[in-house]
């Protein structure tokens, strides 16, 4: 799933440690997440939503508008 | 890499329960070597070195329990979802090349070997699938 995260991070000047930290995850899981190599569960993405004080979908991008935009 | 909590207790009940196993085995191993073992004990004596190894297996369901980072819990689940395929494959194998008498008969606790001989393969396939460190 793609998601705004690296983009959010930079704004905030945090590292990807940074961001763990504030997660409570490790920061393989936080690359994992940004690369798109993992979809979070959805506690953990309102978390992360919450952190950033933004709406889920202005954070993830959903794969079914993101599919139907691409047609 | 920074370990979890849980992971250290994961290592820390293991370590224990490795020390327990020695402890059950080699006195088994001597008393049954020697004759020193009455019959009505044989049977408690000689499955007491397995109850360490089925206490690893416990370990490893409280440390899935107990691991607070889903992404490194999902790892975990890949890991041993490959060892129990490796593991199932092995000994099916190994059984009809055993019922056509092409191999000699393996002892059943051989598969605790390859299990987790299993669970470096899914270390090894995590990190060339996902680029995680390997960890077993």
């Amino acid at each position: 799933m793609e998601n705004r995260l690296r983009v959010l991070r930079a704004t905030r000047a945090w590292s990807q440690a940074d961001l763990a930290e504030r997660l409570e995850v490790s920061r393989q899981s936080v690359n994992a997440i940004e690369t798109g190599k993992y979809d979070p569960s959805l506690p953990l993405a309102f978390r992360i939503a919450e952190l950033f004080e933004l709406p889920i979908e202005d954070v993830f991008v959903s794969p079914s508008r993101r599919s139907s935009a691409a047609i | 890499m920074t370990r979890s909590l849980a992971w250290k207790r994961y290592n820390g009940r293991v370590i224990w329960l490795g020390l327990l196993y020695a402890a059950f085995l080699l006195p088994a191993v001597y008393g049954f070597k020697h004759g020193l073992v009455p019959g009505w004990a044989a049977y408690p004596v000689a499955v007491l070195p397995s109850l360490p190894i089925i206490g690893i297996f416990g370990a490893l369901g409280r440390y899935l329990v107990e691991e607070q980072d889903e992404y490194v819990r999902m790892l975990m689940v890949r890991q041993i979802l490959w060892a129990s395929g490796f593991t199932l494959s092995i000994a099916t194998v190994w059984g009809f090349l055993d019922n056509f008498r092409l191999v000699g008969h393996a002892d059943g606790y051989w598969l605790i070997a390859v299990w987790f001989i299993g669970l470096g393969l899914g270390g090894l396939a995590n990190r060339v699938t996902l680029g995680t460190p390997v960890r077993c």
